[in-house]
């Protein structure tokens, strides 16, 4: 009990810094497309990591299962949806941040 | 601008999500045991479809959910809807009030009132207001949603004459 209790406490932590981190970079960082670098982590590892915490935590049942399900979801959809609006945006002109240019 | 091309990421993973989509929003709209309702479960159906007409282009998804099934469907769900109030009507000869589930007794002799009930409204009204607000919002969809060059060029025409 109290090992899987670590392992999930240590799964959600990471999970948090990818979040945290995800949302630092969108924040600082100068340009759309640097910006949406950032989040894209936000989405797969910071979601999937805390979601497998929860998972440890609760133990095999039905809500695991769920949980599960709901994450692997993500991981499909997200990435794609993250490229998808990257790539109207290069569509549609959206200028690239160069090294000495300000921040967008 | 540049020229737009279809993408193959998009394209493959609406492929493989399209199903996973629709099991979910059956999975939404039938039962009453967990969240979720027709509403909901008709709306992320209608969702899937939208994003196929998004990713595959508006001529496609016409062809895939043409605009003449709307209507059929639109309708479909209503009368699910309302024949299952007026079946308790029926069944118990003009007794029961409309939407009185549990008057409608080859069910209600089987498996008592409550779950009768519960039967009726799970597996019909759900799915027939889904069904409703399914087609609805495509139809909506389609009646917003850009059109393509050829259509365009015909619309003009027709203008024109």
């Amino acid at each position: 009990m109290l090992l899987t209790n670590i392992a999930a406490t240590i799964l959600m932590f990471f999970g948090s810094l990818f979040m945290f981190l995800g949302a630092f970079g969108l924040l600082k960082l100068p340009d759309f497309y640097t910006r949406m670098h950032a989040i894209g982590k936000c989405d797969t590892m910071g979601q999937f990591l805390i979601i497998l915490g929860f998972v440890v935590y609760e133990g095999l049942s039905f809500i695991s299962i769920k949980l599960l399900l709901i994450s692997l979801f993500y991981l499909l959809s997200s990435p794609a949806a993250t490229h998808a609006i990257v790539k109207a945006a290069f569509y549609r002109g959206v200028k690239v941040w160069k090294k000495g240019d300000p921040k967008m | 601008m540049k020229e737009q091309k279809r993408d193959v990421i998009v394209e493959m993973t609406s492929k493989k999500i399209l199903p996973i989509i629709l099991t979910f929003g059956l999975y939404v709209m039938v039962g009453t045991e967990g969240a979720g309702g027709g509403f909901q479960g008709g709306c992320i159906i209608a969702a899937a479809f939208i994003l196929y007409a998004v990713v595959f282009g508006i001529q496609k998804g016409r062809t895939k959910m043409p605009e003449s099934w709307n209507t059929f469907f639109t309708s479909l769900g209503l009368y699910l809807y309302c024949g299952c109030g007026l079946l308790a009507i029926i069944a118990s000869l003009f007794v029961a009030e409309f939407l009185n589930y549990s008057a409608f007794w080859p069910l209600t002799n089987l498996f008592g009132p409550y779950e009768a009930r519960a039967l009726q409204v799970e597996f019909v009204v759900e799915v027939g207001i889904g069904i409703t607000v399914f087609a609805a919002f495509v139809s909506m969809f389609y009646d917003l949603a850009w059109k393509d060059e050829d259509e365009a060029e015909d619309d003009e025409e027709v203008m024109e004459c």
